[in-house]
């Protein structure tokens, strides 16, 4: 029983975290929201040398071969610098997507996404849009529940809908379903949409649990240096417990969502109540904590220019994507009263027991 | 991370649970703030400790068997699922054993903690007085020092167990010109010594779980203090850190009453409106999370790391976990939810309303927590003072 993270994990998310601080500026992100894409290639391609859009791709594909609890804390990272590519749609979700697809589909693009060369969108019969669906090159797209089909940018038509988070760029996708296009159907399918709802929801629970680091830090900073009535407004009781609220629900979100990371990586049987417990908890603290930090910063913080807003936007569409906190929630508690798992002191690592 | 027990882990599981299904109570014990009930518990805890069972993480010698945190979680674990007594000597068992093993010499070490593992002697504690209570630095009781004694003056209030217990610790003023933190002295003192006067309070419940104690001249030798004279702020923020964090509040507890909480949301789930079992849901989340975040922390002391400030976030959360679940349960029980035990038709209902009543002080004890959230924004998020 070990719940830490070993020392190249560490070592990963530090590097990632610094590349984007450098990178991946609110400033950078500012001037992306102005671009027609919203998305900037040169970013990407180095997200793709640090191994990030591979890090769940087989070695043999160009990938780093690694599994979800690897890829929790880069993600926290990303979430942190409010970073807008599309690395829940095609490095956490589409790529293992792609590998469990397996087959020609998924030698041809695997690497392809590896080297940050494709990018790849998808799409879930839960929800209504696409994410990042305007620059993909390969759409993996349901119809119905029963069938996942795989078409070219050039075979589907792509309708965008404006975002209140202008780093989301996602759309309405509609496209002809042939025979050829179908990559799984049935049973395969229906499990394939399995993985990826939980795979979208606990990539989005990672970035989520880094913006509401961020927005506190940005609290932290401006309320230490605002002064009223001659101090700064950050020794005032009433401000310290605002943000102090928020750090709880952080700190105690965590440990779900590493936890929903190793039942993903071990395809856990209790995989689907981990990831909803995790997302409903990391999203429930970022949306809180957009809140209370934008309280704490009083009248600047409703401006477009102060930078709060950022990462106010990414907690509110990282909450809306794959699944809201309530449907998360709604999960979790359709579990519990049907009595489907053990609960009570010992039974927390239950599922792991077994496996051995 | 690796989230299996080892082999051996979960043969010391194994091996707790059977001891517990053989030797716990079947029926509940009185509450030890009663004569009789404090009796009974003793003589669980005699049990307990002749197992071996009383403090597990403690060494052979004084009682323990030398087990890490890990083991501690597990036992805990087990002693929740079986339902067994509350621990009548927590304040030794789980703050002065930890700090005695910190500071105490080799001596104090062998006089204290067997007798403490076997609750032979039953220990209070001596924290608040009249006018310190969040601000524990404000002590005024006083301890001057008179040869290879200490004369002891001035008053303790709200000491938890004061009423059956045997010994009391706490902080003295020996230094008559020192302020704040500075000049006190960490003394352990039994509660017959002349000159200590222990009445009890009422609480909530009705019954004596804490005590004022007035000190009047009473004369306590100096192998009785922890620590150097004028260090007991430092030896009491350790106690006091072992309170708020793991030892005292180990998440099988919160698990427990998470169980029971979503046991009884079943039975009346169909009369219940949904916001009820999205309310049960949340605790019961919580109450997982507390654990992960439990066997995270474990896992970063196993590897040489420290508890710091980040108890405070653990206290403020099981403290207002454990009163949502008992509040929530008293809410789905309806009027039923205002028997006393000895109503009639009681049977069945479960010891919400006491637990309700104890959950109510959590948010209080142990440092209220609003003084927690400070130290949260203060120590952990870095805000001015």
């Amino acid at each position: 029983m070990d719940f830490r993270f070993d020392e190249e994990q560490q070592l990963l998310q530090s590097t990632v975290r610094h590349f984007l601080d450098a990178e991946c500026t609110p400033a950078v992100l500012r001037v992306l929201w102005e671009s027609e894409t919203a998305r900037s290639p040169e970013l990407w391609k180095k997200l793709a040398a640090l191994g990030l859009t591979g890090l769940l791709i087989p070695e043999a594909q160009g990938g780093m071969g690694l599994d979800e609890t690897a890829f929790v804390l880069p993600l926290e990272a990303c979430g942190h610098a409010g970073l807008a590519e599309p690395v829940v749609a095609t490095a956490a979700v589409a790529a293992p997507l792609l590998r469990e697809v397996a087959g020609a589909l998924a030698d041809e693009w695997l690497p392809r996404i590896a080297t940050g060369d494709a990018r790849v969108a998808v799409g879930h019969p839960t929800l209504s849009f696409v994410e990042d669906a305007h620059q993909a090159d390969l759409l993996l797209l349901p119809r119905g529940e029963d069938e996942v089909h795989a078409l070219p940018r050039s075979a589907v038509q792509v309708s965008e809908q404006p975002a209140n988070d202008p780093s989301l760029r996602i759309a309405s996708v509609a496209f002809d379903a042939s025979d050829n296009s179908c990559v799984a159907r049935g049973k395969k399918a229906r499990a394939l949409f399995a993985a990826t709802l939980d795979r979208g929801a606990l990539a989005s629970a990672a970035q989520a649990l880094g913006v509401c680091e961020r927005l506190l830090q940005l609290a932290v900073s401006y309320t230490s240096e605002r002064h009223q009535f001659g101090q700064a407004v950050g020794s005032f009781q009433a401000v310290k417990h605002h943000l102090a609220n928020v750090k709880l629900k952080l700190e105690y979100a965590r440990p779900l969502v590493q936890r929903a990371a190793h039942s993903v990586a071990k395809a856990s049987a209790q995989r689907a109540l981990h990831v909803s417990m995790a997302k409903h908890a990391a999203c429930e603290a970022a949306v809180f904590g957009a809140k209370q930090t934008l309280q704490c910063h009083g009248a600047i913080g409703y401006t477009w220019e102060q930078d709060l807003h950022i990462f106010m936007r990414r907690a509110w569409s990282l909450d809306h994507a794959w699944g809201s906190s309530s449907f998360h929630l709604e999960r979790v508690r359709r579990a519990l009263l049907e009595g489907a798992f053990a609960i009570g002191p010992g039974a927390t690592f239950q599922e792991e027991q077994q496996d051995d | 991370m690796k989230l299996e027990y080892s082999a051996a882990q979960r043969a010391f599981r194994a091996e707790v649970r059977d001891w517990l299904e053989a030797n716990a109570p079947a029926a509940p014990l009185k509450s030890f703030d009663t004569a009789e009930g404090a009796a009974e518990h003793r003589a669980w805890e005699a049990k307990l400790n002749d197992g071996g069972f009383a403090m597990v993480p403690w060494p052979k010698e004084y009682g323990g068997r030398g087990a890490d945190l890990l083991e501690w979680l597990i036992f805990e674990e087990e002693y929740y699922r079986a339902d067994a007594p509350k621990r009548i000597n927590q304040n030794g068992l789980f703050l002065l054993g930890p700090t005695i093993m910190e500071y105490g010499s080799d001596e104090q070490k062998a006089r204290f903690l067997p007798r403490m593992a076997s609750s032979e002697e039953v220990w209070a504690q001596g924290w608040s007085e009249p006018n310190a209570g969040s601000d524990m630095a404000n002590i005024q009781a006083t301890a001057h020092r008179h040869g290879d004694h200490y004369l002891l003056n001035g008053q303790k209030t709200w000491a938890s167990r004061g009423a059956f217990a045997d010994w009391l610790f706490g902080m003295f003023r020996s230094d008559p010109t020192s302020k704040r933190h500075r000049g006190l002295t960490f003394i352990l003192c039994p509660l017959d010594t002349p000159g200590v006067r222990v009445r009890p309070i009422p609480q909530l419940d009705g019954l004596p779980g804490f005590a004022e104690v007035f000190f009047d001249d009473a004369q306590v030798p100096v192998k009785n203090r922890l620590g150097e004279e004028g260090e007991g702020w430092k030896v009491a923020m350790s106690t006091a850190g072992f309170e708020r964090g793991l030892m005292l509040r180990s998440p099988a507890r919160f698990q427990h009453t998470a169980r029971r909480l979503v046991e009884l949301w079943r039975r009346h789930a169909n009369e219940l409106p949904a916001a009820t079992g999205a309310a049960v849901t949340r605790c019961w989340l919580a109450a997982e999370a507390y654990t992960l975040d439990t066997y995270r922390t474990v896992s970063r002391l196993a590897a040489g790391g420290k508890i710091g400030a980040e108890a405070s976030l653990n206290k403020i959360f099981w403290s207002e976990l454990d009163l949502r679940m008992h509040e929530l349960a008293l809410d789905i029980l309806g009027e039923q939810g205002e028997l006393l035990p000895t109503a009639p038709a009681a049977r069945g209902v479960g010891n919400w309303l006491d637990g309700y009543l104890f959950a109510l002080a959590g948010p209080i004890y142990a440092g209220t927590n609003e003084i927690q959230r400070n130290i949260v924004a203060e120590r952990i998020l870095g805000l001015p003072r």
